[in-house]
């Protein structure tokens, strides 16, 4: 109780410093960090592995999918038949071009697509992993990427590109981007997909020449609105690698694995050298093969979904096929008979069962390629149909396109409720209130007429908060 | 009723060993058996003026000691206990603590008026004592009351106003307490002693004082006392007086206008002329003034314009006669004073209050400064040299970068000779001031810095020529190494222009570490704190080699003390003390290392890691609690190095790991423990399973004790997080017992008392470390078995609710929270959409994250948003 203790100063000479607080302090700033970091991890792997809702899917379905992944996604490094099964789900795939979509020269864009094996590159925990659409490892490797190698030991994060690796040069041709350093760009359209790709990929040292910490190159493909002009240089113009085919995509769809109308591929003998398939021995078979899946009630269909049929399978087969890996996949060839359509719809086809399929296959074809394939033996699409479809193409007077709008409707149906406040939603937004019908929407429409704002990505901000009084 | 228990508390004195735990132990039986009657008898001892005094003094000890302690739950316990007993035996011992109060021994008088203060702390707020003051009072005012009963009266009204608060009493008897206080400070009625108590008395009632300085013809009373007090002919009193003016300049700054023209006067006067006791606290007083008006400053620039406190800027306007007067004190500097740091005399105050002064006023200070700077430094005498340098040293934390930079610039070389050539005090100083100049103009990261390529080469030589001399110096001139080097932590390209010297800074400071031509543990530390700091903020990528070869020489540096002959306790202190600076060296090599980007750096601890924790553990058996926590936090450093690979040590670790869980006493060691076992289960990921049965026991039994300071609860349920994140599923059967707690916790949080800032800040952080322990739980669930967590969802929802509401978060703690409302719904999915189902509270919140500042929030909240929509669209 001496009055004058607790007046003392400190020492004005003495260190204010103690090194031992420091190296406390220190300590837990790490410990926080690693803390973070893992947990970090853990969530990261949920926003990356939830993907848009299907349409047609029932939220039971999607939840369980979505926890499945979440499994999956916790293995994402670890690999093994899970994450091979994962990965396998996880491309956009472009339907085989069987009709010329409308308004091409407005809402798609066309690319020449480089030959070689297309796949999925992931970067995260300082290494980076390709997958080919079997879910296979194709290269495990250091590379420029976010957390790509072990020498940035930054933060965690992740980066995924949809990439073909071309074998001459050793080069990932990047053609799509679906997360850039943990930024998820599933939600947001090919038009803005595309431009962060460029503007990202410039920003950093990934297009480099191979290095000890880099070791394969990436390179751009580039992409055109597709006019005429562009319809041309993709088609005939000198690209750096081998050619196959041209690629089109939808300027308004958002990045939906697994197989879709607003991706589409076309093919014809100049911009390909595999137009028609050929068999194990590089040959044209004399008849177009076809691998189908069983399903369990012995009809045979296709990948798409829903499933295309095109037939069943007998009883006395299904017992001498005995029992089978899962898919099962089976090859058939397509006989005299052909395939008959009724009405744009597959009545029958003349299938005659050859065996069971390659064990790397993962999926059935679409019904689309095998429509594209049996046309390339008759009568195919041909690059006049294209350049004629372009030009008869009148700016704007057709109006949304019918088709397109169905698929759609059903991607932005999760978008509804609460709008992610990001660049992307911009986007979202655009889109709802061309072709959206929903209350908010409309309420929306009325706000953006009323105040005259511009629809760029800024817009995003306001309308969240318009949004949130909205909903509150 | 009361024991005759005289004999054993003589005898609990005793120097023979095994009288005085006998003796201990019998009066400890007699508490635990009639704590009534042992108080009783305890307060009659104490009365008893037949007694001799060394019982009665150890009577009132433990008398206060059952009724007063320094942690709260003990207190409150003891306060309980004290309520439980009976009414008669309470009465008889506060008579016999009043009667004391009269006696002709002085001791005994003033441990009565301790445990008086203690008895009132209890009884007063809860009513059960209200004739006390009366009686105190009485005894001022009767006529027979003798000096020795006035003095003792005037010392427990003071102890007692410390311990109550005005709140307590009627404003009638708050004002007669501080009439009789101010009252016995009257010349002409008191005796010196008297006067003395009473001065004492109004220190210690100054808070208590609160409505009467609200009252101008009050206050103006009090002050007009205390001022004629401060020139009282009897030293002590003057003492006591000055420290009641230092202590009215921070409690009652506002009010202070009309007297600081006096004030003034009467400090400058005791400052120039008065005995050091009381020159000290007119500085003190001055000081006092910096500190307000310093936090003013703060607060306004923090808030943008009205504080609601007035800022009279009184240094600002005696700036003029202020300052001269306090740098004459830096000229009476004791002649051959050991150079301890901790010594305190008139110059050390004066120089501290012009560093305050600088800080108040900035660069208003310099054109007064300066002059005394130039003039003094180059004079033949010592005294001028080291005042001048004093002076320039204490200024520096206040003027503008720009403005001392220039000076700085045109009086590095004189400094730097000054090292070389001035007197022991000169050259102490002169390092100091040097450390300083490094402390506030050298951040190179920053953009601005004194050092350049040009001065570098001369400073470290100048310096590393310093650390030869003698140890008061080579110490300052370590703590300037320090100050270098802390100015190239982060500094990017510029760590390379300190790179070249590192290897020669680290030679030298090995050299200052073991000197043997000086027994100086304080220049060992400095020389290894310094080693630290060059090592932590170099350029890893220049500097790794170096690195690789230091390593060798610490470890066989901490082999070599376990070989150290140890015969006495001292011998046992030293020993513990360098295994703590070698220790702290190895953690902080492991995490410098640890944190390269390349693996052939890290590859330095990798292929060492056998050994180092060999040596830890050898370390551990030394048993010395200060060891034991620099090797624990070192562990945790090689437990986050070698990942998995820790495996193979924790059989022997274990028991260690065991040990520091348990130790409540010194909590700190419980503190780091507990993030060593955050690294270890990291680092081993499930392997840890089969110590986590130990573990997890350990950390609830933890929780649960109200011994365990409770600092260290937070840290434990966010190492709940690492170990659910860890085993995963495996957490199942420890969550019946560790989310009750973290419930319980929760409900705490709710309940505290929202005007207790400090305990709004722990409780901060137990809301984060709680929402912590919940994300690492349901991710550690994700993959399978998350419905363990369903039962729980609702109750952390409340809690969600709760925080939610409140008005501010830290940005860690909305970040946590942020976090863990994504956990849920990534983790319970649908299960939860229920709880998301209020939108406007989320949508809200998240709308806020989303527009923070913070890219980590933004990117929390971003996640969690997604989150919670994929579980409203399904």
């Amino acid at each position: 109780m001496s009055p004058s203790s607790d007046l003392l100063r400190r020492p004005f000479k003495r260190p204010l410093l103690s090194d031992q607080q420091r190296r406390r302090d220190l300590s837990l700033k790490r410990q926080e960090q690693s803390r973070d970091s893992q947990l970090h991890a853990r969530r990261v792997s949920s926003a990356l592995l939830s993907l848009p809702l299907e349409p047609g899917a029932s939220s039971t379905e999607y939840y369980s999918d979505l926890h499945l992944a979440s499994e999956v996604a916790s293995k994402i490094l670890k690999g093994g038949l899970e994450g091979r099964k994962w990965f396998q789900k996880q491309l956009m795939l472009p339907e085989w071009m069987i009709d010329v979509p409308r308004r091409l020269p407005q809402d798609w864009f066309v690319l020449a697509r480089p030959a070689g094996e297309r796949c999925l590159v992931v970067s995260y925990g300082g290494t980076t992993v390709s997958r080919r659409r079997n879910g296979t490892v194709l290269h495990r490797f250091p590379s420029a990427l976010s957390d790509g190698c072990c020498r940035t030991k930054a933060q965690p994060s992740c980066s995924i590109l949809d990439c073909i690796f071309h074998e001459m040069d050793q080069t990932y041709y990047v053609i799509d981007m679906l997360c850039w350093r943990d930024y998820s760009l599933y939600d947001c359209t090919a038009e803005f997909r595309f431009f962060w790709l460029k503007s990202k990929l410039a920003e950093t040292r990934v297009c480099d020449p191979p290095s000890y910490y880099h070791r394969y190159r990436f390179s751009l493909v580039p992409r055109y609105t597709c006019d005429l002009t562009a319809l041309h240089t993709a088609y005939t113009g000198a690209v750096p690698y081998v050619k196959d085919g041209l690629m089109f995509y939808n300027k308004h769809a958002h990045y939906q694995p697994g197989i879709t109308p607003l991706a589409l591929v076309w093919k014809d003998q100049n911009c390909s050298k595999y137009v028609v398939d050929t068999n194990n021995e590089g040959k044209v078979p004399s008849h177009q093969q076809i691998v189908l899946e069983l399903q369990r009630d012995g009809k045979v269909t296709t990948s798409d979904n829903p499933p295309v049929v095109f037939g069943c399978l007998g009883l006395d087969l299904i017992q001498k096929l005995g029992t089978l890996q899962s898919p099962y996949l089976l090859r058939f060839a397509i006989g005299d008979g052909g395939l008959t359509i009724v009405d744009g719809k597959l009545e029958r086809a003349d299938l005659h069962y050859l065996g069971k399929s390659n064990r790397a296959r993962a999926f059935a074809d679409s019904y689309s390629k095998i429509m594209f394939q049996s046309m390339v033996r008759g009568s195919s699409l041909k690059i006049d149909d294209l350049i004629a479809a372009i030009s008869s193409s009148d700016d704007g007077a057709n109006g949304p396109d019918v088709e397109m709008m169905d698929g759609k409707k059903a991607l932005w149906k999760r978008s509804v409720w609460i709008v992610p406040h990001s660049i992307g939603s911009a986007h979202h937004l655009l889109l709802l209130m061309t072709f959206g019908s929903y209350y908010i929407l409309r309420r929306i429409d009325t706000f953006e007429g009323a105040n005259d704002l511009p629809l760029q990505p800024g817009t995003a901000d306001i309308f969240f908060w318009y949004i949130s009084r909205l909903l509150s | 009723m009361a024991m005759e228990i005289t004999q054993y508390l003589l005898a609990a004195q005793s120097a023979d060993a095994r009288v005085r735990t006998e003796a201990e132990s019998n009066l400890r039986q007699f508490q635990e058996q009639n704590l009534p009657a042992f108080l009783l008898s305890l307060s009659v001892e104490l009365a008893n003026s037949e007694k001799p005094i060394e019982s009665r003094r150890l009577a009132g000890i433990v008398l206060k000691n059952s009724l007063d302690a320094k942690d709260a739950v003990t207190k409150e316990r003891l306060a309980q206990q004290w309520m439980a007993v009976d009414i008669a035996f309470k009465s008889q011992i506060k008579e016999m603590l009043l009667l004391t109060l009269a006696s002709s021994v002085r001791e005994a008088r003033h441990t009565s008026a301790q445990v008086l203060a203690k008895v009132a702390s209890i009884d007063i707020p809860r009513k059960q004592w209200p004739e006390l003051i009366a009686y105190l009072l009485n005894n001022m005012t009767k006529g027979d009351s003798s000096a020795d009963l006035k003095q003792s009266t005037l010392e427990t009204l003071g102890y007692v106003c410390e311990e109550i608060s005005h709140h307590d009493l009627g404003q009638d008897e708050v004002n007669s307490i501080l009439t009789a206080v101010v009252q016995g400070m009257n010349l002409a009625e008191n005796s010196p002693e008297v006067r003395l108590a009473a001065t004492k008395a109004l220190y210690n009632a100054l808070e208590f004082a609160e409505t009467n300085f609200q009252n101008e013809m009050e206050r103006t009373y009090i002050m007009k006392m205390v001022c004629e007090t401060a020139l009282s002919k009897e030293v002590e009193i003057r003492q006591a007086a000055f420290e009641c003016l230092a202590s009215i300049a921070s409690t009652y700054y506002d009010v202070l206008e009309a007297y600081m023209q006096a004030l003034f006067e009467l400090t400058s006067n005791a400052v120039k002329g008065d005995v050091e006791a009381v020159a000290l606290q007119a500085i003190e007083f001055w000081s006092s003034i910096c500190d307000e008006e310093i936090e003013l400053q703060e607060y306004e620039s923090a808030d943008t314009g009205d504080s609601g406190h007035p800022h009279s800027r009184f240094i600002e306007k005696s700036l003029s006669y202020l300052v001269p007067m306090l740098l004459e004190t830096l000229l009476k500097q004791e002649e051959d004073v050991d150079q301890d740091d901790s010594i305190w005399n008139i110059s050390m105050a004066g120089g501290t209050c012009l560093g305050l002064v600088a800080r108040t006023v900035g660069d208003a200070i310099l054109p007064l400064v300066m002059p005394f700077v130039e003039a003094n430094i180059a004079q033949p005498d010592w005294r001028c040299q080291e005042a001048a340098t004093l002076a320039f040293g204490s200024i520096l934390e206040g003027p503008t970068v720009e403005k001392l930079s220039v000076l700085v610039h045109s009086g590095l070389d004189f400094l730097l000779r000054l090292l070389k050539d001035g007197n022991n005090h000169v050259k102490d100083t002169t390092a100091w001031t040097i450390g300083r100049i490094f402390e506030y103009l050298h951040s190179p990261a920053g953009g601005f810095s004194v050092i350049s390529s040009d001065n570098l080469p001369k400073v470290v030589e100048v310096l590393l020529e310093s650390i030869k001399d003698a140890p008061n110096v080579a110490a300052k001139v370590c703590w300037a190494i320090y100050k270098l080097a802390e100015g190239y932590e982060d500094a990017g390209r510029h760590s390379s222009l300190f790179t070249p010297y590192i290897h020669r800074i680290i030679e030298s400071l090995l050299f200052a570490a073991s000197r043997t031509d000086v027994d100086d543990s304080r220049l060992r530390s400095a020389a290894y704190e310094s080693l630290n700091e060059v090592v932590r903020c170099s350029n890893i990528k220049e500097t790794s080699q170096i690195i690789r070869e230091l390593l060798p020489v610490i470890l066989q540096k901490l082999s070599q003390t376990l070989e150290l002959q140890i015969v006495s306790s001292d011998d046992k202190e030293k020993q513990a003390d360098l295994q703590a600076s070698l220790c702290g060296v190895l953690q902080v090599i492991i995490q410098k290392v640890s944190s390269a980007d390349d693996l052939e750096t890290r590859s330095i601890i990798l292929t060492q890691a056998d050994q180092i924790m060999f040596l830890f553990l050898n370390v551990f058996a030394c048993r010395s609690s200060t060891v034991h926590e620099e090797a624990m936090l070192a562990i945790g450093a090689l437990a986050h190095a070698t990942g998995s690979e820790f495996g193979k040590y924790l059989p022997d670790f274990y028991k260690y790991l065991e040990m520091g869980l348990q130790n409540f006493e010194e909590y700190q060691v419980c503190s780091i423990t507990v993030g060593v076992v955050g690294d270890v289960v990291r680092a081993l990921n499930d392997k840890v399973l089969p110590y986590c049965d130990g573990i997890m026991q350990l950390l609830l039994a933890n929780l649960s004790s109200e011994a365990l300071d409770r600092s260290v609860k937070p840290p434990i349920f966010s190492v709940f997080s690492d170990i659910a994140l860890s085993i995963e599923e495996n957490f199942e059967k420890y969550v019946p017992y560790a989310v009750p707690m973290m419930q319980r916790a929760a409900e705490l949080c709710a309940q505290m008392d929202p005007n207790d800032d400090e305990l709004m800040e722990y409780g901060n952080q137990l809301k984060c470390s709680i929402f912590e322990a919940y994300s690492g739980i349901l991710q550690g669930f994700k993959n399978s078995k998350s419905e363990v967590m369903l039962p729980y969802a609702p109750h952390l929802w409340q809690f969600i609710e709760l925080v939610l509401r409140e008005q501010h978060r830290d940005v860690q703690l909305t970040k946590a929270l942020a976090a863990v409302m994504g956990d849920l719904a990534d983790v319970l999915g649908t299960n939860t959409k229920a709880l998301f189902g209020d939108l406007k509270a989320c949508a809200n919140f998240l709308g806020e994250c989303l527009g923070s500042d913070d890219d980590d929030l933004k990117k929390t909240a971003t996640w969690t948003q997604d989150r919670i929509r994929s579980i409203l669209v399904s």
